[in-house]
């Protein structure tokens, strides 16, 4: 028996608890995959501008996370993802989706290769049944190791910065989607430079025994650069800005829907470019060439909302009032200064800079305000600066 | 001798017969419901058979009964309430346990210290389950189309029948893949199902319990899979699959229903069992007592199973032979046992902590599938399982009114006993052995229980047909097989509550959609009667 299991904590901790416990004074924690992880710190107001200002610490250990190994590793993923993954080297990272038969995305997430015969699959939901499912027949072996890894999200203009003041050598020339191991105060660690905020940032992996470590490090130049503690709320901020997606946020997934029409394919979601119909057999193949063929009857798009009341939960329609959508997520960007949402439109309106019209209730003083509002449709990606890609990045 | 006139008579006072007579009564008409014992509730009773304790005596816990007749009724006015599970867990021989919580995370990692993949495997089993529970779930409600009738009623009926199978997807009907999954889950075996998504033993056996409940169905048994589904589409609310303890036992359910029956003006004679319903020219018009009272009646429904009504009630001669010999042939073996038991203490069982949730539901004493496909090759040679499959719970754990202060009462529920024994029948030593029996296998799992033992009800199949009038003690009315399903419940022709006899119904369990406290066979009932007499009421389930 696991003797850590008592019906008295259903939750996990992770090994950041000691630190993260500390600093949510709140004590308003999320769910994530069965362990605690803060809502929200102190303000999200501040932990947002921390992520875009200075730099933001997120305690990501729940992120699942699959070793593949074997001589058959790449194929296998290659059979998973509808992207092309065949020529992923060492050290490089990519972005990948995988589809159930029907061509419905399941889940998102990357792939980090370690060496040719040894993969890393990063995602937000559990997947070791898809996985272990689909690698049958292959030369693989698919264990899952969240919980030996200790994981940091580092984002923001300055994250650079403080890991090279931290001496972590050569830090800079560490491109986007790429890793490789370091060191922080004597601790290895496994740095990567890609994150969920669309802008300059790092995820730092580590072994557990280390996690106090790492955690104290990034705040030690906190007096000259100041770096916070980030929440979840926070995080969904930067990612709605960046246009990233969620599953079971902006689609359900295929493994979870109840309701078969809640599935997404990619191309519904704008994700057609990491789906190559030209490689070898891959799980939903077959479905996504006849999806392709036939026009969209829906897709996720931006939408730029006059007025600045955020449109969470709306339901979209046309000028004759007719529902043509809803929206899946939804802010006032401080950043931008703009009213953002992402959301789902009927065919008619997916064209970039179509008019719809989005119905807000907002609440003031125990009233709800219903707002009629324009809504026009944009590019997903908010929020895209140039030092994200930076190489050197900036420090 | 007297006589009494009234619109309707309901003979057997159980939940289906109660909702039944409530509903009608609430459309104004005259409504009496005639029971043989001297309390109603049929299988949904609590008594006080020994000082201090309440036992629900049958039925023991409570998922199933359809919201909208809880709420039509006004259940809640009349002292119903429903104490939602907290866990459930499955006690190894081994000295573990394995363990469901109200808490999803918690139930992850309970499962993960068995198997990682099926803690994941079982969230995928719980979708494909809902989905199914979410096509189900309307159909209750429905009166089974006559797949043979061109009456528009019936065609109608069969539109929206197919209507959940064939919709688009846009439409929220069913894709393909759904249809197929429907067709394999109502055909399976449990054991072939749950092979399908789980590796570890315990996993399957804690699941595939529901499958074997009430049935004379082994978990290798085709069909067995859909007993499973018949225990998930319940809800406590709107948690679906999940089940409560109904505070101071089910008979607070029945007890309830009665007293919102005579809020609506209808009548209960209890203690007056029925001779025989009075028919001529195929007609029914009333019924005789025992005592010789006599009862007229326009609408005469029964809430008996379809066996007790038509072999025992109603002479053969008024009878069509094809339905006569479809009544004989109706399935409905009793397979269960359950014994009540007062207890001085609370059990300390060697595997869960005082304290843990998971001790507060449903308990099952089982280690795998074949062991109970074991107890079930026992009922097949007509002895009681030498490894029974037990399902215990302690209500008084979370109801307060159940025991006196810090005693307590176990209701356990025993699979596999069969009616007719091979060695004989049913003689009073042998109930005592059985009871034993079930006892000692319990007593292996706890260091004080047979200790803390103060009382115990022992029934069988025998007593639960002499007392509640179930035909061989099935709990159900019936066994819940495909062929004895929807159109074909309980008798392919007469599956809309109707009989050859001309104003003479069914509401029991032995109408569609089958058992459990439910309550849907009755206000299904209800509707077809009130439809025939052209009257309209305006309620949430009608």
């Amino acid at each position: 028996m696991n003797k850590n299991l008592s019906y008295k904590k259903p939750l996990l901790e992770t090994p950041f608890h000691e630190r993260t416990s500390e600093a949510c004074y709140n004590n308003d924690w999320y769910r994530w995959a069965g362990y605690k992880i803060a809502k929200e710190y102190s303000s999200t107001e501040l932990e947002y501008t921390s992520m875009r200002n200075t730099a933001g610490v997120i305690d990501i250990t729940p992120m699942h996370k699959y070793d593949i190994k074997g001589i058959e590793a790449c194929e296998f993923v290659n059979k998973l993802v509808t992207r092309d993954i065949s020529k992923i080297q060492p050290n490089q990272i990519m972005y990948i989706i995988w589809c159930n038969e029907d061509g419905n995305v399941i889940d998102d997430g990357t792939v980090f290769c370690l060496k040719e015969d040894h993969l890393r699959i990063m995602c937000a939901e559990r997947n070791l049944n898809w996985f272990t499912d689909t690698a049958t027949g292959f030369n693989v072996e698919i264990k899952d190791i969240t919980e030996t890894i200790a994981a940091l999200a580092f984002q923001g203009p300055l994250s650079c910065k403080i890991l090279n003041l931290l001496n972590v050598n050569d830090i800079e020339n560490l491109e986007p989607f790429q890793f490789n191991n370091y060191q922080i105060n004597n601790s290895n660690v496994l740095i990567s430079r890609t994150g969920f905020s669309g802008d300059l940032g790092y995820e730092i992996w580590c072994d557990p025994a280390d996690a106090l470590n790492i955690w104290d490090s990034l705040f030690k130049f906190n007096r000259d650069y100041k770096v916070l503690p980030t929440g979840m709320n926070a995080l969904d901020m930067v990612r709605i800005e960046a246009g990233f997606i969620q599953p079971n946020a902006d689609f359900m997934s295929a493994e979870q829907a109840l309701r078969p029409n809640r599935m997404r394919n990619p191309y519904e979601l704008g994700l057609s470019w990491l789906v190559d119909l030209e490689k070898n057999y891959f799980t939903g193949k077959a479905a996504l060439k006849k999806i392709k063929k036939k026009p969209l009857n829906k897709k996720l798009v931006g939408l730029d909302i006059e007025g600045d009341k955020p449109a969470v939960g709306s339901i979209l329609y046309d000028r004759q009032k007719k529902e043509i959508g809803i929206v899946t997520a939804a802010m006032w960007s401080p950043t931008l200064k703009s009213n953002i949402a992402i959301g789902y439109v009927n065919k008619e309106f997916m064209k970039i800079g179509s008019t719809v019209f989005a119905e807000i209730y907002h609440p003031e003083e125990l009233e709800y305000k219903k707002i009629w509002a324009n809504c026009k449709v944009v590019k997903k990606q908010f929020f895209n600066p140039q030092r994200r890609y930076n190489v050197p990045a900036d420090i | 001798m007297s006589k009494s006139i009234y619109d309707v008579a309901i003979i057997g006072g159980g939940h289906n017969g109660l909702t039944t007579a409530c509903y009608l009564a609430k459309a104004g008409l005259k409504v009496v419901v005639v029971e043989k014992q001297s309390y109603v509730g049929g299988a949904a009773v609590s008594r006080e058979i020994h000082p201090g304790w309440t036992y629900s005596n049958c039925s023991y816990v409570c998922s199933l009964l359809r919201p909208e007749i809880f709420r039509d009724l006004e259940l809640s006015k009349y002292g119903l309430q429903i104490i939602p599970y907290e866990g459930s867990a499955s006690m190894l021989d081994d000295g573990r346990y394995y363990a469901h919580y109200n808490d999803h995370d918690l139930t992850y990692r309970s499962i993960a210290q068995f198997s990682k993949k099926d803690a994941e495997a079982y969230d995928r089993f719980g979708k494909d389950v809902m989905r199914q529970c979410k096509i189900i779930k309307p159909l209750l409600k429905m009166t089974p189309p006559d797949p043979t009738s061109f009456a528009p009623k019936d065609i109608m009926g069969l539109f929206d029948f197919a209507k959940f199978f064939a919709a688009k997807d846009e439409l929220g009907g069913l894709g393909e893949k759904e249809i197929y999954d429907t067709i394999r889950f109502w055909t399976m075996s449990v054991r072939d199902y749950l092979e399908e998504y789980f590796e570890s033993d315990i996993v399957k056996a804690h699941l595939a319990g529901s499958a074997i409940i009430g049935t004379a169905l082994g978990p290798y048994s085709p069909g067995s899979a859909y007993v499973l589904l018949h225990h998930y589409m319940g809800e406590v609310d709107g948690t679906v699959g999940a089940w409560g303890y109904s505070r101071g036992g089910m008979g607070s359910i029945t007890k309830a229903m009665a007293a919102s029956l005579e809020a609506s003006g209808g009548e209960i004679k209890a203690g007056s069992p029925v001779n025989e319903i009075l028919i001529k020219n195929n007609k029914s018009y009333g019924m005789v007592l025992e005592n010789g009272d006599e009862i007229y009646a326009n609408k005469i429904v029964s809430n008996l199973d379809v066996k007790r009504t038509f072999l025992k009630v109603v002479e053969k001669k008024e009878l069509p032979e094809d339905f006569y010999n479809a009544v004989k042939k109706f399935k409905i073996r009793g397979s269960s046992g359950k014994l009540n038991i007062a207890l001085d203490d609370l059990p300390i069982w060697k595997s869960i902590p005082e304290g843990d949730p998971a001790g507060t539901g449903d308990l099952h004493i089982t280690q795998s599938i074949e062991e109970m496909e074991g107890a079930y090759d026992d009922w097949k040679d007509g002895r009681w399982s030498s490894l029974p499959y037990v399902d215990m719970c302690i209500p008084s754990i979370n109801d307060p009114t159940m025991a006196p202060q810090g005693k307590h009462y176990m209701s356990v529920f025993v699979q596999y006993v069969p009616y007719n024994l091979a060695d004989g029948g049913w003689t009073e030593e042998k109930r005592l052995e059985f009871g034993k029996h079930v006892m000692s296998r319990i007593g292996n799992y706890s260091t004080n229980f047979n200790d803390i033992i103060n009382h115990a009800e022992i029934r069988t199949p025998k007593e639960l047909e002499q007392e509640v009038g179930l035909t061989e003690g099935n709990i159900f009315q019936g066994e819940l097989t495909m062929d004895q399903l929807m159109f074909n419940r309980p008798i392919p022709g007469y599956a809309q509550y109707k009989t050859p006899i001309k104003n003479l119904y069914m509401c029991g369990s032995s109408t569609h959609p089958g058992g459990g406290v439910m309550g849907a066979p009755g206000a299904n009932a209800a509707r077809e009667i009130l439809r025939d007499l052209r009257k309209q009421i305006n309620t949430h389930y009608i």
